[in-house]
Parts: structure tokens; C-alpha cells; sequence
């Protein structure tokens, strides 16, 4: 069974070559496109702030949902060998109560924002820990458990606006999903700075990556060793639902409104694809967030690349798949052995000319 | 022998990355014969064969089949050439029907013919005497039965050479003599069967020829009745036996009177029928038996690894609470699963991540083990226990199993335990790492940790042993100590002499 | 011992007794929405209506079904149907020929289910990243054919279009009086020759039991002497091919090609097959399972529009529940039933 799992990019050390491969590329081809797509200037927006601007920072921003989801579901794939494909939706549910609390009061404090904030957070982690119960317990694949929340849950968050797409604004929002006054760099990619940093500290101050690897390569392994493995999937699983209640309240603050069908659409594969172009093995097991991260920008640095070259929004994903059909052909362990077994062909062909001329030891 | 030559291999060479597995090895296997191919784990008779069965290619050599050289690029390959294979492992489909599986990959038309398939396969386990059925589902088979489905399937496809990888490890004595029988039926119709086996005994019994395989060359060619047990023994280990006898005795002079550190009674769980055990600081017990008859079982009851269903437990005389492993782990109890890769390493970590583990997960969620204090834990072990390894940060599933084996002690060294559990350590791994781990189980000993030791060799447990628990049929049967401490009384025992 | 199990019958296979739970909770719940809420469900007309608009679901079910049973997964079914009707009424509506238009339909669905197999059989790659490209690529295609709706213009497709198979004696009597003939439309033939063709494969055909093979355990298949690679590829050729005729029965049935046809269709025949008993690891599976899988996931909308619940969201909250209450279901027996073969 474990060799099905192979890891699609290679393993250890070499995991990140692909994803900065891919960014390498992609930098040198717009370059060459047009030698200004990575100039960034300070202009002034709507509101009279000094903000940076450019092709650069429109990735930077936009890749931040993507890359704060992938950091989630990174931990979720090493755990379980599956995948969540119900953030999308999930976040949706998120972005719902976080509207519902902020339409409860008359008007939008920083006080309700946090409780808002707090309960959004809360509902996604119980959304989690529904995936995460049917997945740890019940021992469902994950893909499958997920279906469940990926099938109903934009209804749900379209029940939760009780049949509208409410829209809400506030200069708090505003800070939250565009700029903070006075900060140049959009506030987004701040919050996946935080939540990255987060990140590192609890695998520093806990030992989350350790048992999360180990249920993810030997369960039975992990579990005689004492090891929960049904409390490292669940958590794992919990961990994803604050990743979406983020995820979730910075898309709606970004728009200002809260649109069950639109928030997020189609992310759950965007995320999957970063966790796998981040060089993680999708059948679980050893795994590194910072490769996702970049996994995230490598998608979203391609999407305004093509945008750039004036493909429409709703074509970009033909032209996307043909680039993860590259990367993946490119990792495939079966083309890299073909590839290894020719290069030692040519290599010995040259050894044995200079063997001619040269001793060799 | 007079019998014409079926099979041979000459001057196989397989090179794996950084390893000559095989070196110019000769293989003759004649009609009508039983041929033994034993050697050490790591001697490359594994290799060989996946080599005959077409999972691995030689680099180098020929194999001829009735004086024909023939390819075999795929296991169909080695199908079409007349070579079957049963392994250790049940290699068939448990979702699929016995019949579905006796006969699948070989049928003459695109459509499928349920009902003649169950009614030929019928025919053929009746007269093999597998008491199953055709229709069944094979995964709704004993374990026993799914290894003798995939015999009934080799013999039905008439092949010439029939490889038997470790056949009997998951068989009781009554199955093995079936499976016997089953050999010297198809021996007298001029098949040739390739017999892999760690049982010596067996090895005797059956074989008319012995061939002996180390580090990946050949040691020899034998008839078996020309050579004696003990002579196989070294030259499949390479060297004298003296070593061995070196160690003897000094197991049993382990006091046995003192403070019980561990005591259950009418223990029962999932898997073990309810069982009375103690067991003294400083002193190495055995748990004996055939395999199945409860022996693991019985520990990994103790440790907390099959849900526990009752009894009571006390640890240094305080009544304890033990149903899952973290209990156990909490005090001081270590145990070391059967199965090394199943139960044991994480192999895709690294030596540092496996040794530190348990010690990890008893020192809790939140309190993690800094790397440098890691990497100083992980050398001193690797140095302490010998531990052939690149470097700390190698992935252990590409040590060898021994030194794997040696890392999962390590894990459990580092915990400090007052009870280590070892479940058949010194399992496929080479001798010299045997006598290390028996030297340390008796080295713990001394330092007053308890030790329970389980292993299929008797004379093993015979060396290490102060006292053996006797199982059988998943009951205790005998607890042997003292002077009944031999080999002639524990075969009685297992075997039920006296009952 | 041996005659006492003889003697006994063999107890059912998971797949068997998945997809007799999977029937038994259809019939339960048609009968009582018969019994409660009356109406269209007291027709025959219902469950032609049910087949009418669901024909293209039960087809790309069935080639999703295979590739479960051999353990893999293809997400790309919804994107590929979705082409394939953008495609032909492209192609239609520039005065193409039917004939030529059903060979597009097969060609798309084959070139996809080509590619797919080549890339996860004899490159490895993993299905789902695969098939994931696969869909992106197909929607992506459809909208650079056309973003705007395209309605058939075609006038020999029109006929085909209107073409309705009358079944007299199961009709029913309006309230006006007059008789209503039950209709079935050709797309539904298709799917029941495309499920029945599925049935025989995976039963009676050596290839069908190659799928359980690989799907039980890959391993074992191969040394059993089964071409592991060749099988999982034609099985997503297979799906692929079946994705293809689920495009055009789609576009016999709407009549006009859009950028979000079939959206989620693909996540609709997952939880078809699982409904109808199909596991996720492989192995384990049955086409008649998905037929009713197909006929419980669309019939509970029908029943939940009946029972006054109108606002658009309880459909798919229901549907979720659904699936939700199957798969604990399943994972609940089949756990059971392990438990109990390792105790004798």
C-alpha cells in the first residue's frame, strides 16, 4: 500500500527544488515578457494612504487565503493521507458567522470584530472537528468525510445569511482585508507573516510535528508508542478549521460582502495543488509548511501571470492544468529514473573517453 | 542425483545502489526434488528468487529452464516459464473469491466462468484436503488457509518449479504437515520446489538438497543427508559456534527472589484469553510457544496494545490502570513489537526522530525535546548500541534490520524503563547483532530492569532466561524453571508430553 | 468441519451487502414518499422524470464506479461531459453532421481518459492531482470555446432532441381528465445499455474482476499475474470514453452547451458510488449499487422540494445529511463485521 504513496517530487532535502524551480521560471519569463511586471511603487489609495502597488505585491496579496489554508491542510494531509476538500466551502460557513455577528449591533466596533472574529473561529473548528471525528474515528478517508461539508456546506452559509449576500462596511474591515492606515503592505499578507510565524512556534514549543509525522508514516507504529493518533488527526483536523475561519473572514473583508457561492470558489483544489507542488507526499507522512507556502505562491504568481498576458479569468485554468501536467510529469519518480538512468549513460560515455587519456583512481 | 537437471542459474549478479547483492551465484535445482535455500537474513536468497519471479532484474547471469535459457522480465513472465511462487506474505486478492483467486490472471477466455471455476476449484482443495470453499471469500479465510489457496493455485498451474518463501511461519504443526505432505505429492510428480524456511528442523525433514547462500555469494551445494545440522548452522553464520556456548549460563543466575515489580491477574483482552503473571526486578522471563499460541498476544496485553478486557494489574504492588500503551509507557514499562516494520520503526524519519520518540511522547505534548539535546541522545545511542548509520539524520527505513532493531531498543533505552517487553528481537537479523542483544538483555538484568523475552529459537530464550512461561492454544500451560530449564523439557511442554 | 461448511451458505461480500442496504434505503424512502406526500411520487412519470434529467450522472457514475473499484479516483468527469456539450454544439451549430458530432463526443472523452491513464498508470503520478489537472484543463477549454450559452441550432439533432420513447399503460389520468403517456427520453436508453454493458463487464468479463484485483490489493495483483498498469489505464480510459456519451446524452437532454454545465457533477457521481456501496480504497463495489446511489441522491431533492422545504439551501443540506448518514453507515457495519471475523 505504501508504495502507491510515493512522494511525487522526491524526497527530504530536494523537496523544495520543483516549487522554487517553478517560481524561478516563472520570474525569469516575465521578466523577459516585460522587464517592468516586477516593478512596485508607492501610490496613494482610495482613502489617501501610502500603499505599494504592482504585479508583485497584487501575488503576494492575493496568494494570502491560499497560503493560510495550505499551511492547514498541509498538516491535515501528513496526518490523515487525505485530503480536506471542503475549505472552500467551510470557509464560506466562517465568512457567514463572522457577518452575522457583525450585523448584529448597530455599529461595527472593534470590540464586535473580534467577537465576530472569535466566533468565526469557533464555528470552523467545530466544522473541523465533524471532518476531523468522522476521519479519526470512524476512520473515513478523508476525501470522503469531507464530500459531506464540500456538497452542503455553501447551502449552509447561504441558510446562515438567511437567503441574502449581506454586505457589511467598516474602516475596521477595511484595515483588515485592504490596508491598515499608515502601513504600506496589505494586511493580508501581514496575517499570513503572523499565522506563519504561529506556525513555526507551536512546532518549536510543541511537539505537533514529530507525532503528526509519525501517525502519518506508521500509525501503528505511532499508537504503540503511545502516541493519540486519534487526537493528533482531530487536532490536525481543528488546526485546518482556524485556517478557514481566517481564510475565510479576510475574503470577506477584503470584498466587504459576504457571497455563499463566490467566497473562495474552487480554493479546496488551489490548496491541495500548493500542498503538492510544496513537495509533500499527499499519502501522508513527513511534510514541510514552508513548501506549501511557496506551493501557494508558485499558483498565484502563474494566475497573474497569465492575467497579465490578457487570458480571461475564467480560461486560466486550462492553461493551469497544462502546467501542473509539466510539473508533476517533471517529478514523476518514473521520468526522474529514466532521466537519472540516461544521464549515467552519458556520463559514463564521457569517463570512458577520458579514461583514455587519464588514470583515474 | 540421477534426476535430470530442470532449473539452473549461473554467475547471477544484482547490484542495488551502493550494494552487490548478488555476486556470482550458481543455483541447480534437478526434477523431483525438495531444495533448501538457506543463509542469513541479508545472504540474498530473497533477492534470488525475486530474481527467478521476475520483480527484480539481474544485472548480470543466466537462467536456463530444461537446458533453455529463458527471459523473465515479469512475474507472468516467470508464470509462463513454468515458475510459481507462494510468499510469506498472502499474496492474493481478500476481496476477491477463492476460486476468483485460484484462477485469476490465467484464464483461456475474456469471460469469466464463475461456476466452472468453483466447481474445478472445489475439486482441487477436496483433494488437497484445504477445508475451504471455492465461493468463499478469500479474505474471510484464515491466514492459513489463504497460504494454502495460493499452493492449491500453483500446483493447479501445472508449474515446474514451485517456490516456497518462508511457507510455514503462519501455520500450526498439523497445517505444516499437511503442507509436507502436499510437497512430497508433488515432488513424486516431478515438480521442483524451492524450499525458504528459518526452520531447521524443517529444513531436515523435507529437503533432499540444501543449498547455502552468504552476504550475496554461494557458500555450497549439499545433499542434506551428508550434512549435519550443526555444520549447516555455521556455514550459513560464517564462523564458529563457540560464541554461542560463551554465553550460556550466564541467563540463569539471575535471582528470581526479591520485589515483584509487575503483577496481573486473569489479564484478558481482545486477543488474550484471560492469564495470572509477576514478574521480579533484575529478572528475564520468556513467554514459549508455537506461533499463535498466545504468547504475543499475552505481552501486548500487558503493554496495553489490544484493548484490554480485564483483570487487575499492580506495578511495584499498587493496583494500575493499563489500557493503552501510554499507561504502560507512564510506568516504565517498554515494549518492543513482534513486527519491526509495522509496529516498530517510522521509517520514513530519521534515526535522531526514532530514537527520541517514545521518550518524546512521555515527556508530553508540550514539552519537546530540543534538537540539540536530541542529537546528543541519538549519538550517544548510536555509539552505545553500534549502530551502523550514515549519520543521525538517516531515514531509518534504510538501515539494515538489525541496526533498525538496535534504534527501536535505543527508543526504549532512553525512556529508562523498569520493564522492557521484547518481542521476538532478534528476528531476521544477523547473528552478530543476536548476541549483542542478548548480551544487553542480560547486561538490563543486572542493572535491576525486568526483562521479558519472547523468541522463536528455544535455545535463545534457553541462554537468556531465568524462567519460561510455557503457552499453548492460547493458554499457560507449564512455567519452567531450575534444572527443567532445557530444551528436551520446553518441547514437552509446547508439545503438551505431559498433559 | 469441512461438510458442515458446505452445508452453509456463504454469507454476502461487502459488496453485496452494501448494495442491498444501498436498495433496501431506496425503496424505503420512495415507498414512504408514496405513502406521505402522494402526488408525482403515486407516477410512474416521476421516476422517468428522476432518469430523464439524471440519464448523464448514472453514465459518468458508472465509469467512476470502475476506477473506484480499482482504487483510483477521477475528478474530471463533470469538466469533460461539460466540454464535450460545449464542443458539439459548436461543432453542430457550424453545420456539422450528427454522426460526425457523436465521434467528437467519444474522441474528447477518450483523449482525456487517455491521458489520464497514461499519466497515473506507467508515470505514477497520483490520480487525484491528475484528474485534478484534467478538470481544470476541460472547464477551462469549455470557456475558451465559448463563455456565452450556446443553444443547438442543428435541425437533424432538433428531432433528436424531441425524441421521446411513449410508454402508454404507465401513465397516469391528469386532473383535466386525459391521459398522459409516461416519456422517457432517449439519453435514458443509453445510460440503462451503458449500465447493463458495466454490469456484465465488471461481473462476467476477466477485465471486470482485474478492477477488483487491483483495487483489493495492487500487489497481489500483480503476482497474480495481472498487468497491474494496463488494467488501471484502461479503467480510466474506460471513464474517460463514458464521460464522452454522458456530454452528448447531457446535450440531448438541455439542448444547448454552457460553461457551468455538469458544475459539480463530478462530486455528485463520487457520492453516487459511494452511496451505492463503492469504497474509496478499491476493491469493493458494485454498478448496480451506483444506479440506485444515482436514483437516492436525486429522488431525496425531488422529496425534499415536495415536503414545502423551498428555500434552495435544504436540498443540498439534505443531500449532505445523506451522505452523511451513509457513510458512517458503512463504516460502522463493515467495521463490525471485521471485528467479528478477527474474534472467531
Amino acid at each position: 500500500m505504501n508504495n502507491k504513496s510515493k512522494n511525487i517530487f522526491g524526497n527530504g532535502l530536494g523537496q523544495l527544488t520543483i516549487p522554487i524551480i517553478a517560481i524561478a521560471i516563472l520570474v525569469i519569463f516575465n521578466l523577459i515578457r516585460d522587464p517592468s511586471f516586477f516593478s512596485i511603487e508607492l501610490t496613494h489609495n482610495n482613502e489617501g494612504n501610502s500603499v505599494l502597488a504592482g504585479n508583485l505585491i497584487t501575488i503576494i496579496n492575493g496568494a494570502s487565503e491560499l497560503a493560510i489554508l495550505a499551511m492547514g491542510m498541509t498538516l491535515v494531509t501528513a496526518a490523515c493521507g487525505g485530503q480536506d476538500i471542503s475549505v472552500g466551502a467551510a470557509a464560506a460557513i466562517a465568512g457567514s458567522a463572522f457577518v452575522k455577528i457583525l450585523k448584529s449591533g448597530d455599529s461595527i466596533s472593534a470590540g464586535t470584530v473580534i467577537i465576530a472574529l472569535l466566533f468565526a473561529c469557533i464555528v470552523a473548528m467545530i466544522f473541523g472537528a465533524f471532518n476531523g471525528t468522522l476521519v479519526a474515528v470512524f476512520k473515513i478517508q478523508p476525501m470522503i468525510a469531507t464530500l459531506i461539508l464540500y456538497t452542503c456546506g455553501r447551502s449552509i452559509a447561504y441558510w446562515i445569511n438567511g437567503g441574502a449576500t449581506p454586505t457589511v462596511t467598516s474602516p475596521i474591515l477595511d484595515a483588515i482585508g485592504k490596508f491598515i492606515p499608515g502601513i504600506p503592505v496589505p494586511t493580508p499578507v501581514i496575517i499570513v507573516i503572523i499565522v506563519g510565524v504561529i506556525f513555526k512556534l507551536v512546532f518549536r514549543l510543541t511537539s505537533l510535528e514529530l507525532f503528526t509525522q509519525s501517525v502519518g508514516i506508521n500509525g501503528n507504529a505511532a499508537r504503540l508508542n503511545g502516541i493519540n493518533s486519534t487526537f493528533v488527526k482531530l487536532l490536525s483536523f481543528i488546526i485546518l478549521g482556524i485556517c478557514v475561519a481566517i481564510a475565510g473572514c479576510i475574503g470577506v473583508s477584503r470584498l466587504g460582502l459576504i457571497n455563499h457561492e463566490t467566497l473562495l470558489i474552487d480554493i479546496e483544489m488551489d490548496t491541495i495543488l500548493a500542498v503538492a507542488i510544496g513537495g509533500n507526499n499527499l499519502g501522508g507522512g513527513k511534510f514541510k509548511v514552508g513548501g506549501s507556502i511557496i506551493g501557494a505562491y508558485v499558483i498565484q504568481m502563474l494566475t497573474i501571470t497569465l492575467y497579465a498576458m490578457k487570458v480571461s479569468s475564467t480560461d486560466v485554468k486550462a492553461y493551469k492544468a497544462v502546467v501542473i501536467i509539466l510539473l508533476v510529469v517533471i517529478g514523476s519518480p518514473v521520468v526522474k529514473e529514466k532521466f537519472g538512468k540516461m544521464m549515467n549513460k552519458l556520463r559514463s560515455r564521457r569517463a570512458k573517453v577520458t579514461v583514455k587519456g587519464a588514470e583515474r583512481s | 542425483m540421477d534426476n535430470p537437471i530442470l532449473l539452473t542459474m549461473r554467475h547471477i549478479e544484482k547490484r542495488f545502489p551502493g550494494v552487490l547483492a548478488l555476486n556470482n551465484v550458481d543455483f541447480t535445482l534437478r526434477k523431483g526434488e525438495i531444495h533448501a535455500l538457506m543463509g542469513e537474513n541479508g545472504a540474498g536468497k530473497s533477492t534470488l528468487i525475486k530474481i527467478l519471479t521476475g520483480v527484480y532484474q539481474m544485472d548480470g547471469g543466466e537462467v536456463q529452464i530444461e537446458g533453455k535459457p529463458v527471459v523473465i522480465h515479469s512475474p507472468q513472465d516467470a508464470q509462463n516459464s513454468g515458475i510459481s511462487t507462494v510468499y510469506q506474505e498472502i499474496t492474493l486478492c481478500p476481496n476477491l473469491t477463492v476460486a476468483e483467486n485460484m484462477f485469476i490472471g490465467r484464464e483461456d477466455s475474456a469471460w469469466i466462468q464463475r461456476k466452472e471455476y468453483e466447481k474445478k476449484a472445489d475439486e482441487i482443495l477436496g483433494r488437497l484436503e484445504i477445508p475451504t470453499r471455492g465461493a468463499r471469500i478469500l479474505g474471510r479465510c484464515s491466514l492459513a488457509i489463504q497460504q494454502m489457496v495460493a499452493i492449491a493455485r500453483a500446483v493447479d498451474m501445472n508449474c515446474k518449479v514451485l517456490i516456497l518463501d518462508e511457507p510455514t511461519s503462519s501455520l500450526d504443526d498439523k497445517e505444516v504437515n499437511m503442507l509436507f505432505k502436499l510437497m512430497r505429492d508433488l515432488k513424486a510428480q516431478g515438480v521442483g520446489i524451492i524450499f525458504v524456511t528459518h526452520f531447521l528442523e524443517q529444513v531436515y525433514e523435507v529437503s533432499d538438497r540444501i543449498t547455502v547462500l552468504r552476504n550475496g555469494e554461494l557458500v555450497g551445494e549439499y545433499p542434506a543427508s551428508d550434512l549435519p545440522q550443526v555444520e549447516l548452522v555455521a556455514k550459513m553464520i560464517g564462523k564458529n559456534l563457540d560464541e554461542f556456548s560463551a554465553l550460556k549460563g550466564s541467563g540463569k543466575d539471575v535471582s528470581k527472589n526479591g520485589e515483584v515489580f509487575y503483577e496481573a491477574e486473569e489479564l484478558s483482552s481482545s486477543q488474550a484469553l484471560p492469564f495470572d503473571f509477576k514478574i521480579h526486578k533484575g529478572e528475564v522471563n520468556g513467554f514459549t510457544g508455537l506461533l499463535g499460541s498466545g504468547r504475543s498476544e499475552s505481552v501486548r496485553a500487558i503493554f496495553g496494545a489490544d484493548k484490554v478486557n480485564g483483570g487487575t494489574v499492580k506495578v511495584k504492588g499498587e493496583p494500575v490502570k493499563i489500557t493503552r500503551p501510554i499507561d504502560a509507557m507512564k510506568h516504565g514499562i517498554g515494549y518492543l513489537a513482534e513486527d519491526r516494520k509495522r509496529d516498530g520503526i517510522i521509517a520514513e524519519l530519521s534515526v535522531r526522530e526514532n530514537i527520541i520518540l517514545a521518550l518524546q511522547v512521555m515527556n508530553g505534548f508540550f514539552k519537546p525535546i530540543s534538537r540539540s539535546e536530541s542529537e546528543a541522545f541519538a549519538d550517544e545511542y548510536i555509539k552505545v548500541l553500534q549502530i551502523k548509520t550514515a549519520s543521525r539524520e538517516t531515514p531509518v527505513g534504510s538501515l539494515s534490520g538489525g541496526n533498525q532493531q538496535k534504534v527501536i531498543l535505543a527508543r526504549w533505552l532512553l525512556t529508562h524503563p523498569d520493564y522492557l517487553i521484547l518481542d521476538e528481537p532478534t528476528r531476521g537479523i544477523d547473528v552478530g547483532t543476536k548476541l549483542e542483544i542478548q548480551k544487553l538483555v542480560l547486561k538490563l538484568a543486572e542493572e535491576g530492569v525486568s526483562v521479558t523475552f519472547i523468541s522463536s529459537e528455544v535455545e535463545e530464550m534457553l541462554r537468556t532466561c531465568s524462567r519460561l512461561i510455557v503457552m499453548r492454544d492460547r493458554h499457560i500451560v507449564g512455567e519452567l524453571t531450575g534444572e527443567d530449564l532445557n530444551q528436551a523439557q520446553v518441547m514437552k511442554t509446547i508439545a503438551g508430553g505431559e498433559a | 468441519m469441512i461438510k458442515n461448511n458446505s452445508l452453509k451458505r456463504e454469507p454476502l461480500t461487502d459488496t453485496q451487502l452494501l448494495t442491498t442496504i444501498t436498495i433496501i434505503i431506496f425503496f424505503t424512502m420512495y415507498f414512504t414518499a408514496m405513502g406521505t406526500l402522494g402526488g408525482g411520487f403515486l407516477r410512474f412519470q416521476q421516476i422517468f422524470d428522476i432518469l430523464n434529467d439524471n440519464a448523464s450522472l448514472i453514465i459518468v457514475s458508472c465509469g467512476l464506479t470502475i476506477v473506484m473499484i480499482g482504487g483510483g479516483i477521477d475528478i474530471s468527469v463533470g469538466a469533460v461531459t461539460s466540454l464535450v456539450v460545449m464542443s458539439c454544439v459548436m461543432y453542430l451549430n457550424s453545420g456539422g453532421n450528427i454522426f460526425v458530432s457523436i465521434l467528437l463526443a467519444l474522441g474528447i472523452g477518450l483523449a482525456f481518459g487517455l491521458v489520464h491513464g497514461f499519466l497515473i498508470s506507467y508515470l505514477e503520478i497520483q490520480p487525484f492531482i491528475v484528474t485534478l489537472a484534467g478538470m481544470f484543463l476541460a472547464r477551462g477549454l469549455t470557456t475558451i470555446i465559448s463563455i456565452d450559452p450556446q443553444k443547438v441550432q442543428h435541425k437533424g439533432f432538433k428531432t433528436l432532441l424531441d425524441a421521446e420513447i411513449k410508454i402508454p399503460w404507465l401513465g397516469y389520468t391528469a386532473n383535466n381528465g386525459n391521459r398522459v403517456d409516461a416519456t422517457m427520453e432517449l439519453g435514458v436508453v443509453i445510460a440503462i445499455v451503458v449500465l447493463i454493458a458495466v454490469f456484465i463487464l465488471l461481473r462476467y468479463l476477466r477485465l471486470g474482476r482485474a478492477f477488483y484485483a487491483i483495487g483489493g490489493n495492487q500487489q497481489s495483483a500483480l503476482m497474480l499475474g495481472i498487468n497491474v498498469k494496463r488494467t488501471r489505464f484502461i479503467s480510466y480510459v474506460i471513464s474517460g470514453a463514458l464521460s464522452g456519451i454522458s456530454g452528448f446524452v447531457f446535450m440531448m437532454h438541455t439542448g444547448a452547451g454552457n460553461a457551468t454545465n455538469a458544475a459539480g457533477m463530478e462530486m455528485n457521481a463520487i457520492a453516487a458510488s459511494i452511496i451505492g456501496g463503492t469504497l474509496l480504497t478499491g476493491g469493493v463495489g458494485n454498478v448496480a449499487g451506483t444506479f440506485f446511489g444515482v436514483m437516492i441522491l436525486t429522488t431525496i431533492k425531488k422529496i425534499v422540494v415536495s415536503s414545502g422545504l423551498n428555500q434552495p439551501w435544504w436540498q443540498n443540506i439534505t443531500m449532505g445529511g445523506m451522505l452523511c448518514f451513509f457513510i458512517i453507515l458503512q463504516s460502522v457495519v463493515l467495521s463490525r463485521r471485521n471485528g467479528k471475523k478477527k474474534a472467531v
